[in-house]
């Protein structure tokens, strides 16, 4: 039995330890919010945080979130939208929407981290996420608006 | 999909337990983040094993420090990890450097040094920081203890190590005073790109500006990482000049044997492996 939190509930599922993160949330647990791309750690679409760190699930293997701390997609805003959600709508961040959770999530983890990301840290903090529609423009002013807002918020 | 459940997994919460784990069952497949034998065992390149020794939660392979006159990188350390430590930086800044280049966030957060040592790939982004700073990769088994293994005899063949089928990589020692290391890596896109070639440099001089010693490292251009060791020759003990640097460019080609793949061409990676060389040489201060 593998145990973690998952969205801030505790969740325990039966899989064998090296079945993918990905497909353990997707079929066991109902979240299809994250999505599959290339299944081999190149476009970030699976992201997810593990302990507050973004990472592909499609390459972790479930028995190393034995004991963690998980957030996708829909962990993150609730009735109200997180200010990323709502800064990728006005900045038109979002077009097919396949890599947006990854998009979302990625970018999350760097603006927890704080501070105020310029263009170069964002595109190097998404640089693990492929988008094949927005041309990123939008992705990135979106990322540096709601970093701005996030900064607003803590003053 | 993985359908893994007749693997039989251990996960150890000591160096004690993993050593013992897998002195129990010799051969059995090491899993640090799993960024390589995630996709392999995915794609089907590799059978899923028997047995798997999950070594994530062991502390002790995961610190970073500096003891004596070495700094120690812990096995397990991940290339964020490697990136954002004042002690990297401080006394082997290229190895931030190389970690920096490794996948993206992603990866980063999850691959480990000693999976890229281990996993053996001609491309593995740390290997030729660690064969010019002339690192010791200290393995170690529960019958015979810690033993060090010099980078420059660690990779013997195309995806082959040193490493005994009961031992496993506790850390990488990198001498403090060693000189600093120039890395160069040429991918198709600045992220998230595989190394079509990659070099580190290492030079020393003298006080009259003869060089001492080189270490002139490469990935992607031979079945393992390699040393350039005919080019390193053309330039020991001679000034830096337009002689010696041309010099040692005419031996690389004898030094690497790069091969056409789906990332670049022979062709192609010789003439960038030189260009590197020659303007790395050309344009070296100190």
């Amino acid at each position: 039995m593998i145990s973690f939190v998952l969205n801030g509930q505790p969740v325990s599922v039966q899989a064998g330890g090296l079945s993918r993160l990905i497909d353990v949330l997707r079929h066991e647990l109902g979240l299809t919010g994250t999505k599959e791309g290339c299944g081999e750690g190149e476009c970030g679409a699976c992201s997810v945080l593990v302990d507050g760190q973004v990472v592909n699930s499609c390459l972790l293997p479930v028995c190393q979130v034995d004991g963690s701390t998980v957030q996708t997609i829909e962990g993150i805003g609730g009735d109200d939208l997180d200010l990323l959600q709502r800064a990728f709508m006005e900045h038109g961040g979002t077009q097919c929407g396949m890599c947006t959770p990854g998009m979302i999530v990625a970018a999350k983890a760097l603006i927890d981290a704080g501070g105020a990301p310029s263009l170069d840290d964002v595109r190097e903090g998404l640089a693990g996420n492929l988008c094949r529609c927005t041309g990123y423009a939008k992705i990135l002013d979106a990322v540096l608006a709601a970093a701005a807002a996030r900064r607003e918020e803590a003053t | 999909m993985i359908h893994a459940s007749t693997t039989a997994i251990t996960r150890p919460r000591s160096l004690d337990e993993a050593l013992a784990a897998l002195e129990k069952s010799p051969g059995a497949v090491l899993l640090a983040g799993g960024t390589d034998l995630m996709v392999a065992w995915n794609a089907g390149e590799r059978h899923l094993p028997e047995r798997v020794v999950d070594l994530w939660s062991v502390p002790e392979l995961a610190t970073i420090g500096v003891a004596g006159d070495a700094l120690h990188v812990g096995a397990l350390a991940t290339h964020s990890r490697i990136v954002g430590s004042p002690e990297v930086r401080a006394h082997a800044p290229a190895l931030a450097e190389a970690s920096r280049t490794v996948g993206a966030a992603q990866i980063q957060n999850r691959g480990t040094i000693g999976g890229n040592i281990a996993n053996a790939s001609p491309a593995g982004d740390t290997l030729p920081v660690l064969l010019a700073m002339d690192a010791t990769i200290v393995v170690a088994s529960r019958a015979r203890g810690e033993r060090p293994v010099p980078a420059d005899a660690f990779w013997t063949a195309y995806r082959r190590t040193a490493l005994a089928p009961e031992e496993l990589i506790v850390r990488v020692e990198i001498a403090r005073d060693r000189p600093q290391v120039l890395f160069r890596k040429v991918g198709t896109r600045r992220a998230q790109a595989i190394a079509k070639v990659s070099m580190a440099l290492s030079l020393r001089r003298s006080a009259g500006g003869a060089v001492e010693d080189a270490r002139i490292a490469w990935g992607s251009v031979a079945p393992t990482p390699v040393r350039a060791r005919r080019a390193e020759d053309a330039l020991r003990g001679k000034p830096l000049d337009a002689a010696s640097i041309g010099a040692a460019c005419a031996a690389l080609p004898q030094d690497i044997s790069p091969i056409d793949d789906i990332r670049s061409t022979r062709e192609y990676r010789l003439h960038v492996a030189m260009a590197i060389l020659r303007r790395a040489l050309s344009g070296w201060v100190g």
